[in-house]
């Protein structure tokens, strides 16, 4: 069809930013900001039984300036938070963020004085992951779904592309969420 | 990652310390989120070249609450947030609670209770040790220990996964018994994994505890003499590096320990090769703990019969009325623990876990505390390193075995 | 609490010898000895206890406080000290007024205590006199009351960063 005719066999045309978009979803460099128990399932997940390499989110990259997925591992404190977010503005755009468990979700069972209720009260969260902890499957069911979401989109209404834009950017991703959903069924 | 150090900082700290500093002295922020930081903790450092002059930890970046969230819960309730407090051991700080607990109540855990609360305690023990080990020694290097480790502690995991329904956040014992006995062909499946364990810890003994690289990096490092150490408070592994065989599994004498042989390893120094050794030792009396207690596992229930305390069987519940009453009021009003205070110590991971109660006899906790052995260890952080080169905080660090669960609260 | 009180332990004799009169209470309820002193002799108890051969508490394991906050002297700071070497436990009681939040501080007789009294300080706010860095510990510096007091309301949070409004989440209402 169209131009494919004008070349020989084993040429496919697509769009560049489906071809961007495929090398970013396989290549995400995470920054495991782990503060709690969560920690040892990440640990779990990205050791040799569950092998998080598999999926393309192999290395850890301990400094902020090098990652472009943050998982947020565990327990916001108020006292953390402060931390959280700078680390969180010192990542390179695009950037994306994973809610790993309940407590990073919406403060789990800790509904105090000192613990955040979800870290999306403090930076935006593209991903959130459920349990207390997450069993390793589910954390790679996260990467997938992020990943899927960055083949379709892009940085595009993920939340971390425009800071500015935070409150108007989370609907959107969750609407995003949703067509996905629909889309399966 | 020095930079990451927020706005929120001990102010005065700071500012003291830079006025002591002379010209050659320069102040360094290690963490709070720092990659060979296991934990988030601060320190703020002072270094000379490279050698540490001074040290101040800064912690309470996981402070969740605990005794809070207690005071203002049921004595059930209270159960799943001991799991959270040693996340790498949450079973022996389950197994700690309902002791303090059956201890307020005046009861005792029936004998297979206790003999299965031995046997997965120590599950609990071998896998903290191996996170512990794995975690420090991929600090300093080896990161093929870790990963071998932590395939070690996955078969542990399934296992409790088996007994208890959840690999990590178990909330397995009740006040008088446990949730669950231990399913058919456990025991079998145990000592199949076990011996998986011993292959590991065989291997993993051979690549590392005569390695030239590691020894080089941990020994006669992070020395604290016997003195500091107790005026310290260490209990656990640390203080049983220095040569002090105290453990509270022999010294005070709670459960059936008193009829499982085992011995207490101990160190000569002090230093983070001995907490080490003394960890690995550890894991292999944990290793004939668990199958004596096998061996010596007494038929029986797994439950007290005491509805002031225990869920009645679902038959009585469905079939008479006293049944749905008492399962009725135990839901609903929760423990009516008696009036009193008691300390309850037991044998943590990382030392003596004890948990202090306070009841007025009604059915919320005046006081649920937990002494944290991880507080001690950091508060002497300064101690150990001073004088020592900045690149020595990373297996000093790792030895010391910080879970911020349990530092934090 | 007061059930045992008629047995008297070791240690709590050995403190009525010594110390006239500033033993006010004692009992051993579940066989963990236990007794409450004077305010005011809590230093000279405390070396006493660590000092003499017949105590010889190495080991401070425990410092904390309770808050009655419907008893008066409303606070009560309870020490736990261990004896290695006697293998015997005590637990010694102080209690502190409200309206005269001070107790004399331990740090000089073991290293431990040091980081006990700040989180007692912390989440209590009972000042330990000469106390050489009486700071918070577990909470930070701008937060404002002792949120263990059991008139510190469970839910008052004071972020130190500002709090992103979020939609679609189920409120709870007043925590």
């Amino acid at each position: 069809m169209g131009v494919e005719t004008q070349f020989q066999d084993g040429f496919m045309t697509t769009t560049i930013d489906s071809v961007v978009n495929w090398s970013r979803k396989f290549s995400l460099f995470t920054y495991p900001f782990v503060t709690a128990c969560c920690g040892m399932e990440y640990m779990a997940a990205a050791c040799s039984h569950y092998d998080i390499s598999r999926f393309g989110a192999e290395i850890p990259r301990f400094s902020p300036r090098q990652a472009d997925l943050l998982f947020v591992v565990g327990t916001i404190t108020h006292k953390m938070a402060p931390v959280l977010k700078l680390i969180y503005e010192q990542m390179p755009n695009p950037k994306w963020v994973i809610a790993f468990g309940a407590c990073a979700s919406s403060g789990g069972f800790y509904q105090n004085y000192s613990v955040v209720q979800g870290i999306d009260r403090v930076i935006p969260v593209d991903t959130y992951i459920a349990g207390c902890p997450p069993r390793p499957e589910a954390v790679l069911d996260a990467i997938i779904e992020l990943q899927n979401r960055i083949q379709d989109r892009g940085p595009q209404g993920i939340s971390g592309i425009n800071p500015n834009q935070e409150e108007k950017v989370i609907p959107k991703a969750r609407e995003s969420k949703e067509n996905l959903l629909l889309s399966r069924q | 990652m020095e930079e990451l150090a927020t706005e929120n900082k001990g102010q005065n700290l700071e500012s003291e310390m830079e006025d002591q500093a002379d010209a050659s002295v320069m102040t360094i922020e290690i963490g709070p989120a720092h990659p060979a930081m296991h934990g988030i903790v601060r320190f703020t450092t002072q270094i000379d070249g490279e050698e540490i002059v001074d040290m101040i930890p800064e912690i309470g970046y996981l402070h969740r609450g605990f005794e809070k969230e207690s005071e203002n819960s049921k004595w059930i309730q209270i159960t799943p947030y001991t799991d959270r407090l040693n996340y790498v051991s949450p079973l022996l700080c389950n197994i700690g609670y309902s002791m303090a607990v059956e201890k307020l109540f005046g009861v005792d855990a029936p004998r297979r209770a206790q003999y299965t609360r031995v046997i997965m305690g120590e599950i609990s023990r071998i896998t903290d040790h191996l996170t512990c080990l794995g975690a420090a020694a991929m600090e300093v290097g080896a990161f093929t220990f870790f990963l071998w480790f932590i395939k070690g502690r996955e078969y542990l995991w399934e296992l409790v996964e088996e007994v208890t329904g959840a690999r990590l956040t178990t909330n397995w014992t009740r006040f008088g018994g446990n949730a669950t006995d231990i399913p058919d062909g456990f025991l079998g499946e145990l000592q199949e994994r076990l011996e998986k364990i011993k292959d590991i810890l065989r291997e993993c003994d051979t690549l590392l505890t005569r390695n030239k690289i590691f020894i080089d990096r941990v020994k006669d490092v992070g020395v604290l003499s016997k003195e500091d150490s107790i005026s310290f408070g260490f209990t656990g592994p640390m203080l049983r590096a220095c040569g002090i065989p105290y453990d509270v599994r022999r010294s005070d004498r709670y459960s059936v320990y008193d009829d499982l042989d085992f011995e207490i390893p101990v160190g000569s120094v002090g230093d983070c090769f001995d907490r080490y050794l003394v960890r690995m030792e550890e894991m292999w009396q944990s290793i004939s703990i668990i199958e004596q207690a096998s061996d010596k596992l007494p038929a029986g229930p797994i439950a007290i019969d005491d509805r002031q305390l225990v869920l009645p069987d679902k038959k009585q519940v469905y079939g008479n009325i006293e049944g749905l009453i008492d399962h009725f009021k135990l839901v609903m009003e929760g423990h009516q623990a008696p009036a009193g205070e008691i300390y309850m110590p037991t044998e943590g991971g990382n030392g003596e876990v004890g948990f202090y109660l306070v009841s007025d006899g009604s059915g919320e906790p005046v006081k649920c505390r937990v002494r944290p052995p991880c507080f001690n260890f950091v508060s002497a952080m300064p101690a150990i390193c001073k004088g020592g080169y900045v690149a020595d905080i990373v297996p000093i660090f790792g030895s010391v075995n910080m879970i911020g669960g349990e530092l934090d609260r | 609490m007061s059930t045992e009180q008629e047995e008297i332990g070791n240690l709590t004799q050995l403190l009525q010898e010594q110390f006239p009169g500033a033993v006010q209470s004692y009992h051993q309820h579940r066989g963990d000895e236990t007794v409450l002193v004077e305010r005011s002799q809590i230093l000279p108890i405390c070396q006493f206890l660590r000092d003499d051969e017949r105590s010889k508490m190495e080991m401070m394991i425990d410092l904390t406080a309770v808050d009655y906050i419907k008893e008066s002297p409303r606070f009560e700071v309870v020490y736990h000290f261990k004896s290695l070497s006697l293998e015997h436990r005590i637990r010694v009681k102080v209690r502190v007024p409200e309206e005269d939040c001070e107790i004399d501080s331990i740090h000089e007789l073991w290293l431990a205590v040091d980081w006990y009294e700040r989180e007692c300080y912390d989440m209590y706010g009972i000042i330990f006199k000469n106390h050489p860095n009486l700071q918070r510990i577990l909470m930070y510096s701008q937060f404002e009351g002792y949120p263990l007091r059991k008139d510190y309301p469970i839910g008052r949070q004071q972020p130190l960063v500002e709090m992103r409004p979020v939609n679609e989440r189920h409120d709870y209402g007043e925590l």
